[in-house]
């Protein structure tokens, strides 16, 4: 029997891409490396999948790159993981939070608006102060906290004036007094391997920006809801973002489909790699 | 640990022997390099373009 093949499509190798490259390669896996931005396909040519592995990672840092280059490595037949339609729904906040409540997970409480003084009502119907978000988008960029109508005139008027469509779509949410840090869970195939607590004195408790993290646990009722979490959105692959709200418990914020897991290895321990190459070399031997 | 010519200001760049397409690498003269595989399987370094948007975490 020849080696294990898979395949890790990517855009820029992070710590994490070298990671999984050097962990498939440790489990004796031939791993073939699709840098994105030097690659090409024409959709549905299946003569081009048959020669690329049946599996492959998405690990595209543009959320734009990895939901386009999922579809089309899909369509040649490949079983892509994350797939493009669940990395489609994660990146796309409203998308993904409306999956998460119809599946009966606590979110915070987040509204839509398209206009400024929709916007406004819907901020008072929440209650101040309020987080506006974009749509899409990571490490809390662009995302602005508002205490009163003053401060949220302020930020719609700048969203307004911005050329991006997506700057109309104005995501609101209630900010939950969370006790100075959130929690990433990292899924994997189903399972919730390593969790961490990100704390910074800052209300965006995200460690790409410079937070402080330690181990969180991962067993009963955290591990589970990141789980759920993930299947509702329908990644097998995630890092689960949820606050601590005092009354509520655990409100699920986000789902990403690409989770960087350079800190969470750091402080837990845990080879998040080698689980990610172990799960996509059991879906390789189906 | 081979060494390539930097594109922007000629000087030498340390490339690490398991370097990867796509990693990359910050250079003295303050260009951030890709290292991007050739066709016929050797390294060459660009400037990074960049991803214009977000990350992931």
């Amino acid at each position: 029997m020849g080696l294990a093949k898979i395949g890790m499509a990517y855009m820029v190798a992070r710590w994490e891409e070298k990671s999984i490259a050097s962990a498939a390669r440790k489990r004796g896996a031939d791993i073939t490396l699709i840098h994105l931005s030097s690659f090409h396909a024409v959709i549905g040519d299946r003569e081009l999948g048959g020669k690329l592995p049946g599996v492959v990672l998405q690990r595209s840092v543009s959320h734009y790159v990895a939901v386009s280059s999922s579809l089309v490595l899909e369509s040649l037949g490949l079983r892509v993981v994350n797939r493009g339609q669940a990395t489609a729904a994660a990146n796309d906040k409203v998308w993904s939070l409306a999956l998460l409540r119809a599946a009966g997970i606590p979110t915070p409480v987040t509204g839509v608006a398209f206009g400024s003084e929709a916007a406004g009502r819907l901020a008072d119907e929440i209650g101040y102060p309020v987080v506006v978000k974009p749509t899409n988008g990571s490490w809390g960029r662009m995302v602005a906290l508002a205490d009163d109508w003053e401060d949220l005139r302020v930020i719609l008027e700048h969203r307004e004036y911005m050329p991006q469509p997506e700057m109309k779509v104005h995501l609101i949410q209630e900010y939950v007094r969370k006790p100075g840090r959130d929690i990433r869970v990292t899924v994997v195939g189903g399972r919730p391997v390593a969790a961490i607590y990100r704390y910074s004195s800052h209300w965006i408790t995200n460690t790409a920006r410079g937070g402080k993290a330690e181990p969180a646990p991962v067993e009963g009722e955290l591990g589970e809801l990141a789980v759920r979490a993930a299947e509702a959105v329908g990644l097998e692959i995630a890092g689960v973002d949820l606050f601590e709200d005092p009354e509520r418990g655990y409100l699920v914020n986000e789902v990403n489909p690409v989770p960087e897991f350079k800190n969470t290895v750091a402080v837990t321990g845990v080879d998040v790699a080698a689980e990610i190459v172990d799960y996509l070399l059991e879906l390789a031997r189906r | 640990m081979p060494t390539l010519k930097c594109p922007v200001c000629g000087g030498p760049v340390e490339v690490p022997d398991d370097a990867m397409p796509g990693e990359l690498i910050d250079h003295d003269c303050g260009v951030t390099l890709e290292v991007v595989k050739r066709d016929d399987g050797s390294i060459e370094l660009r400037p990074f373009e960049g991803v214009g948007e977000d990350w992931g975490e």
